[in-house]
């Protein structure tokens, strides 16, 4: 106690920083919730989530302000931008829009060859991808910090000593958007139920009919453009780097352990709580800005130790 | 009931193989199986365990590489994807249902109908498939591991005629089930042969059940057929009574 | 007999070449082989771990910045002879592996997968966190170490020698274990757990063992690599080195005993050959090959290198009969295509 003492600690505090936490934990969830897509389908974690996300952010970060970068340069198409009031709003749709279709892309390239090959190759395919597009980034707009602000006011609102700022409520209301949105879809179209079927029971699946192999595309597509949204959101806080999303996809990945990583409303909820313990411990315990990442692997294996199928998970009866 | 004249062998079967052989990887299944299922008729295939019978389906639906000639309505099936053959008109109903448990009833049958686009047709044939299991109408929204084993077989197969089939194939019905509710699923599965004359082909180990309702059946031992006839033909059968139907 | 010919001609060249080298390359060059040898030994070291015995670690980084750390505080700050914290760092970080390897029994694939990559990613804030005895972002540097007793050598040549005189201490013996009763268990492990435990195999030895062993060359890769730069800080620890690690084993040759001298090679030369050739950093290229070679030749360069050999041979048979870790059995495949 003594510590958050020393810290500074004030009750009004606290519930700023749960505020500020539930904000980075609707990035987290959206990342998250992209893993979980493709987990599900195909019982393996993307490690190049995070990078793709990074990559679909700099497209809506060229197309807002015309920095297409050395291809840009290259093929002389930088005075393209969208100089409209709304233009984070065009280039967040558009930019979503294109992550759907490379994420189909990826998967029909990549992914497809290795369809049903084992664990290790599978993992070993997906940081290749990580490679590649963190590199692509890098040899593009190169490894110095961009800003790329600002979808929401630069300032708060009061209530009751707390000061909910903009980006933090903008950032929950666009991830509730999305959430609903997706539930929406896999539970009431039939292309959300077949995706639902296909990744559950691809047997049963096929003999009604379904090609599973599109439901997978069509997965890869749909967790490319939620995952868009993720580095959307959060690259106006940490900025835009090639590496920006590294800690995010770590405490993505501890988010949808901590809620079992084959159920989205787990992903969600573990987001919420990772990112306001995460902000909790940044801001209580000396040092904690470092300790983030360390802390998110102790949850990530606490977690496995204790209850592996993680807080909304059903115990595994599906593998052998 | 009385078998249709089981001389249609010759004539348009429905689904015909031609010297069938597939094989798991370097363990082969079938040695160069020969049937047909004539339009309209239930077809009884049966064997003891690992005699090839579950393979034999599999290889209709390409679920297995294969060797031979699989037909259906006269084109050429052999090694088709199960999507493919699916969506020319064979449901499949696997051994062990393949329920889709954490999905609710009326999901299930949603999906039997995915490739299907008619709301109207759909709709109506819910109400068709309800007609021969009533308990699904009113609990259509109940998760389908909450289902008993005789449920969630009958949902397999309320499942498969959802897809409007024109063959169904129908793999071990009775497995792990009680023998009243075998019984019933086979009265079924005649009620709806008879109603629809949808051609069935089904796998059994209970020969019994199976012989009545089937008019021809196959008898397969290691990967060979070694007897086939007409139900009655089989079950009068010196050989198939002692090791089949325990007479 | 003239394989053993063929075998001891190529074993004749390799040394030959090894002894060559650091007398026909400048002293850039002479330095970047000798690195060469530090990640050789960190990769034997993943290869024993993930290409053998199957576990998935994306985090031996972290087994490398204990060995480095040690031989950098041990010799800035308590003024210890470098060539002795070579074992000391070797062991302390098998000492480590060993402890992460118990509760990594309960860890299965993709799991294991996920926490190492955690692990990897919290090396560096680590290290910046705890800046007293580290450092932090600063670093620790020391005196650049000089040949001893007048070898008449240059620094560079020195540290090649070093690293390769470690490297064959430690390759042999990781070679016999490989070759013999602990390198079948853990490969029985790798290919089946309940085959293997159904035939007597000890998973928590074996397993924790691979763990502890495949920390120790960790550890003592870790010191070397600090040696040759007698400088360390927080920011080489990073998630790169340990996809760096993963990339020469895999395009070396994943559960290859020679594997990890071609990664070796590659992940050492090819940033540098990128930065040269086109100005950029090498994570491109690295994730090209990486998907390339699980594709097209998931044995890595030294599997291409045997099937050349017994193509050479006349054993064409044989070579096409090569399989790896990274591909479906035939009866897999069978299965997965239905």
């Amino acid at each position: 106690m003594h510590l958050l003492l020393a810290a500074g600690f004030t009750f009004t505090g606290l519930i700023q920083q749960v505020v500020s936490g539930a904000g980075a934990g609707a990035v987290y969830a959206t990342l998250a919730l992209a893993l979980v897509l493709i987990y599900r389908a195909m019982d393996v974690a993307n490690f190049a989530q995070g990078e793709m996300a990074m990559f679909s952010t700099y497209i809506a970060y060229a197309l807002v302000g015309g920095d297409f970068g050395l291809l840009g340069t290259k093929l002389g198409f930088n005075g393209l931008h969208l100089g409209l009031p709304q233009a984070f709003w065009i280039a967040f749709a558009i930019a979503v829009v294109a992550s759907f279709g490379l994420g189909i892309l990826i998967e029909r390239v990549l992914i497809r060859p290795f369809e049903g090959a084992p664990l290790l190759t599978l993992v070993i395919v997906t940081l290749g991808l990580f490679s590649i597009v963190n590199g692509l980034a890098g040899f593009n707009w190169g490894y110095v910090f961009k800003t790329f602000c600002c979808p929401f006011p630069q300032s708060a609102v009061n209530a009751g000593g707390v000061s909910f700022n903009y980006t933090d409520l903008g950032i929950i209301a666009v991830t509730v958007v999305i959430l609903v949105a997706m539930a929406v879809f896999f539970r009431y179209t039939k292309l959300g139920l077949a995706m639902r079927a296909a990744s559950l029971y691809p047997e049963s699946s096929r003999l009604v009919g379904v090609r599973t192999s599109w439901m997978l595309a069509l997965g890869w597509g749909l967790s490319a453009a939620v995952g868009a949204v993720s580095g959307i959101l959060v690259a106006p806080v940490v900025f835009l780097d090639p590496n920006m999303m590294q800690s995010v996809l770590l405490f993505a990945f501890a988010a949808a352990v901590l809620g079992g990583i084959e159920s989205p409303v787990g992903a969600v909820v573990g987001a919420l709580l990772i990112g306001i313990l995460l902000a909790l411990v940044g801001t209580y315990i000396p040092g904690g800005e470092n300790l983030r990442t360390p802390f998110a692997l102790l949850i990530i294996v606490v977690v496995l130790l204790l209850r592996p199928a993680g807080l909304l998970g059903r115990p595994e009866t599906r593998r052998v | 009931m009385a078998p249709p004249d089981s001389a249609s062998r010759n004539g348009h079967a429905l689904l015909e193989l031609r010297d069938v052989h597939a094989s798991y990887g370097p363990i082969r299944a079938l040695h160069g199986i020969s049937l047909a299922v004539p339009a309209g008729s239930v077809v009884a295939l049966l064997g003891a365990n690992g005699a090839g019978k579950t393979t034999t389906l599999r290889a209709v639906s390409g679920m297995v590489k294969t060797q031979g000639s699989v037909q259906f309505e006269g084109h050429e099936i052999t090694n088709g994807r199960p999507e493919d053959v699916a969506r020319l008109g064979i449901a499949h109903v696997p051994s062990g249902r393949g329920t889709m448990t954490q999905l609710t009833v009326w999901e299930n049958l949603q999906m039997g109908a995915y490739v299907r686009r008619d709301r109207g047709a759909i709709r109506r044939d819910f109400d068709r498939v309800t007609g021969y299991f009533p308990w699904m109408r009113e609990r259509r929204h109940q998760v389908a591991v909450t289902l008993s084993g005789g449920e969630q077989q009958m949902l397999a197969i309320g499942r498969a005629l959802m897809m409007r089939p024109r063959l169904l194939l129908l793999d071990e019905p009775s497995l792990g089930l009680a023998p009243l509710i075998v019984r019933q699923i086979f009265e079924i599965i005649a009620t709806i042969n008879r109603e629809e004359q949808l051609s069935t082909l089904v796998v059994e180990q209970n020969a019994n059940l199976a012989l009545k309702i089937a008019a021809r059946a196959y008898v397969l031992e290691v990967g060979r057929i070694v007897l086939e006839g007409s139900a009655s033909e089989l079950s009068r059968h010196e050989s198939v009574r002692k090791s089949y139907l325990g007479i | 007999m003239r394989r053993d010919y063929l075998n001891w001609a190529i074993g004749a060249v390799g040394l030959a070449l090894l002894l060559v080298i650091p007398n026909v390359t400048d002293q850039f060059q002479t330095f970047m082989f000798a690195q060469v040898a530090a990640y050789a030994v960190a990769v034997v070291g993943l290869n024993i771990l993930t290409g053998y015995s199957g576990q998935i670690s994306l985090g031996n980084g972290a087994f490398m910045a204990i060995g480095s750390y040690t031989t950098a505080l041990l010799t800035a700050r308590a003024g210890w002879p470098y060539l002795v914290t070579i074992p000391v760092g070797g062991l302390l970080a098998g000492l480590v592996g060993l402890l992460v390897g118990i509760p990594a029994l309960r860890l299965r694939g993709i799991y294991l997968a996920l926490a190492t990559f955690a692990l990897a990613l919290s090396v560096t804030p680590v290290l910046n966190n705890y800046d007293k005895l580290t450092g932090g972002h600063l670093g620790v540097g020391f005196k650049a170490v000089t040949p001893p007793f007048d070898i008449p050598l240059s620094n560079e040549q020195w540290l090649y020698f070093l690293g390769w005189i470690i490297f064959f201490l430690v390759f042999v013996p990781a070679w016999l274990l490989l070759r013999g009763r602990t390198g079948r268990a853990w490969m029985a492990i790798r290919d089946s757990e309940t085959a293997a435990a159904a035939n007597g195999v000890g998973l928590a030895y074996y397993k924790t063992l691979a763990f502890g062993i495949s920390a120790f060359y960790a550890g003592v890769a870790g010191s070397l690599l600090v040696i040759d730069f007698a400088y360390v800080n927080p920011d080489s620890y990073s998630l790169n080195l340990s996809l760096q690690l993963l990339v020469a084993m895999v395009i070396g040759g994943l559960a290859n005993i020679w594997g990890p001298l071609f990664g070796a090679l590659l992940v050492v030369w090819l940033p540098y050959m990128a930065e040269k050739a086109v100005n950029s950093k090498p994570d491109l290229a690295f994730g090209a090959l990486l998907i390339v070679v699980v594709f097209l030749a998931p044995n890595g360069i030294a599997g291409l290198l045997r099937r050349g050999l017994l193509v050479l041979r006349g054993r064409r048979r044989e070579a096409g009969q090569i399989t790896g870790a990274l591909e479906a059995t035939p009866a897999e495949a069978d299965q997965i295509a239905t």
